[in-house]
């Protein structure tokens, strides 16, 4: 940090000149706000209504892509015998350390290697995602949301043992993994080296366009949906001017990524975790606070999950809304999880699949839960009192809420309304959760693009500067334009990923087999 | 049996009075010196996705250049001194691995210096020569 003054006061410089001009400005940026939104939003259009491409069921439309999600994460549960529930044990006692060898310290561990993928995955998806989910779907969305995060636990189980079985290990000793890289090299020693080409290059295009969307302007978006929010909301400086956030955002981003400002991501990378907790342990203490509507809350969610409680689209839209925002937030299937998880020091790439399955588990099962309970226990949702049903908002296609909201706001208030302080602490969480998921995504991205493009200073930057350009972007959009991106993109990795996934499975089961055989016969042992 | 005594050795002023301490003792009874330095290192601390993928070569280095700048250019002035020193490099948490290394050296003593420190994170956490004071198995010499 030290060395780099010059970086530092210039982005101090820019961020005091960008306080002071925005009344100037402000006339100006409404309309450049708009221009991006209209620029963009047509673009991606086509993309994201191929991705959804729906069918009917029951009278309510159901994108494939959500039910090819879930089926490859039963198919996951079943061909490896429920490994998520029997595995579970052995998963912490890896994390723990108990079977880590004590000459591997120094290296990256278990623990190391899950709490940095959950920093990529714990954010928005858990805050707003969630909220999006319970005002569309109904509480019933949260039973589905735990159903998809236990099957995805599967998922993720076979992505990241693949991952760290054929990742890459250079000469000077950087490790690379994903997708792109079992996708190659599994699928050509079974004689498909082609079609795993092909789908490598499919997957990392989408990647890239992940890190864009989901990865980066659905964080910027809501982190600037907060600001306005504790800023004073309407009449706050910041509200309609996007790209003020985007251009801070951007410039600290740019320091990280480009400018090598590791202190920034050190430092995140430390207080994210602690957020997660306050986060969790402040929804408890709500929850708590509510103990006498427990019952009636986890009644909402059960009744809701199969009868759809009056709510348009009934059982099938509890499921898709749930389905769908434990996908986006938990990531299971996609296949960012296996470059995350790749550079684990440890002789059995098995380990980390039974590592990672605990990351559904804590994303979608333990987090996720804790907003949707708080969002429905605080009684956000409008319940008309003669029928007991909750109120339609026809015009916004999801129920009415107090003051209308939905997103990372809806949580906010729901949270707000047991502590009054608290949507500055989760303002701030969202952005610095938005911020290491940028990130972590960014990481992703350059992994693909590298991939694509080959390695290098140029390509990588290249890649880089476009990822701040979309930051700016993506606070600027309306919510509507880049939700919908978001999770075209990230969704679209899932298609050559799970191709991939099922004709890799014999191999990961194979590899599962061999170490429980060593683990019975004491090959592995505990240290601890 | 000669007498085997680790020192805790970081190339830090504190650490070369423990070191100079053990010499003395090591001639006074014919002992012999294990030189022990520790990579503070905790297997739960937190990365970012670059620090992981990087790691490996990391450790490399940090093995190399502890063996180069600290270790090897106390090996080579203590060569002519007539005392048989060893030396071990290892990660972990300080006061543990150095107890560690002792058990496995079957030392009689371990020797370190301490900063004399006392700020308030020494105070909350304890510092490594408290730690070592509390939890060493075999005497534990602490130089100031």
């Amino acid at each position: 940090m030290m060395k780099r003054p010059n970086t530092l006061s210039t982005l101090l410089l820019v961020l005091v000149s960008l306080l002071f001009s925005h009344a100037a400005l402000a006339q100006e940026a409404a309309g450049l706000d708009a221009t991006i939104n209209n620029m963009v939003g047509p673009v991606v259009a086509p993309f994201v209504n191929t991705i959804f491409y729906s069918v009917p069921v029951f009278g309510v439309s159901f994108p494939l892509i959500v039910m090819w999600l879930v089926v490859a994460a039963s198919v996951f549960t079943i061909y490896f015998g429920f490994i998520q529930f029997r595995a579970f044990g052995h998963a912490i006692a890896l994390v723990s350390g108990k079977y880590s060898d004590p000459n591997d310290a120094g290296e990256v561990s278990h623990f190391q290697a899950l709490a940095t993928a959950l920093s990529g995955t714990v954010g928005l998806g858990n805050i707003a995602g969630v909220a999006v989910a319970v005002s569309i779907g109904g509480p019933g969305a949260t039973f589905w949301m735990i159903m998809a995060g236990l099957l995805g636990m599967a998922s993720k189980f076979t992505e990241c043992t693949l991952g760290v079985k054929y990742r890459n290990e250079y000469a000077d000793g950087t490790v690379s993994g994903g997708p792109m890289y079992y996708l190659t090299k599994g699928l050509a020693e079974q004689n498909r080296a082609a079609l795993g080409k092909v789908l490598a290059i499919l997957f990392a295009i989408f990647c890239i366009l992940g890190s864009w969307g989901g990865g980066n302007m659905f964080q910027a978006n809501q982190a600037h949906a907060q600001l306005v929010n504790i800023t004073g909301g309407a009449d706050s400086f910041l509200s309609g001017n996007g790209w003020i956030t985007g251009l801070v955002l951007a410039g600290i981003v740019f320091a990280v990524i480009i400018g090598g400002l590791k202190s920034i991501a050190q430092v995140t990378e430390k207080v994210v975790p602690f957020m997660a907790v306050l986060y969790v342990g402040t929804a408890l203490v709500i929850i708590i606070m509510n103990a006498d509507r427990i019952g009636w809350a986890f009644g909402q969610i059960l009744s809701g999950a199969f009868t759809g409680l009056g709510i348009a689209g009934g059982l099938v839209g509890a499921l898709i809304q749930g389905f769908k925002r434990a996908a986006f937030s938990n990531e299971a299937g996609v296949g960012s999880a296996a470059i995350a998880h790749s550079a684990v020091r440890t002789k059995e790439p098995i380990t980390e699949g039974y590592v990672s399955l605990l990351e559904p588990f804590i994303d979608t099962v333990v987090i996720c839960t804790m907003t949707a309970l708080v969002i429905v226990i605080t009684g956000m949702l409008n319940v008309d009192p003669a029928t007991g049903l909750y109120v339609w908002n026809g015009e916004a296609g999801r129920i009415a809420t107090e003051g209308s909201l939905t997103g990372v706001e809806l949580t906010s208030a729901a949270f707000g309304s047991s502590f009054s302080f608290f949507p500055y602490v989760l303002a701030i969480a969202v952005v610095l959760f938005a911020f290491s998921t940028m990130i972590s995504w960014s990481y992703y991205g350059v992994k693909a693009w590298t991939y694509l493009f080959g390695e290098g200073k140029t390509s990588e930057v290249t890649y880089k500067v476009l990822f701040c350009i979309f930051v700016v972007i993506g606070a600027a959009m309306n919510l509507g334009a880049v939700i919908d991106f978001s999770d075209a993109a990230i969704f679209a990795m899932a298609l050559p990923n799970i191709i991939g996934l099922y004709l890799l499975m014999p191999v990961v089961k194979r590899e599962m087999q061999s170490y429980v055989r060593k683990l019975k016969s004491g090959e592995i042992r505990r240290y601890q | 049996m000669s007498q085997v005594y680790v020192v805790g050795y970081d190339g830090s002023p504190s650490s070369q009075r423990a070191l100079d301490f053990t010499l003395e003792l090591a001639a006074e009874s014919g002992g012999s010196i294990v030189l022990a330095h520790v990579l503070a290192w905790s297997p739960y601390s937190f990365l970012t996705q670059e620090e992981l993928a990087e790691r490996h070569v990391r450790k490399q280095e940090e093995l190399a250049r502890a063996e180069s700048a600290v270790i090897k250019p106390v090996v080579e002035q203590l060569a002519g001194r007539g005392v048989t020193v060893d030396s071990v490099i290892r990660y972990g948490n300080i006061a543990d691995t150095l107890c560690e290394i002792a058990g496995e050296k079957q030392a009689a003593q371990i020797i370190i210096g301490r900063n004399g420190d006392a700020g308030v994170v020494a105070r909350i956490f304890g510092s490594v020569a408290s730690a070592m004071a509390q939890g060493a198995p075999i005497p534990c010499t602490i130089i100031p």
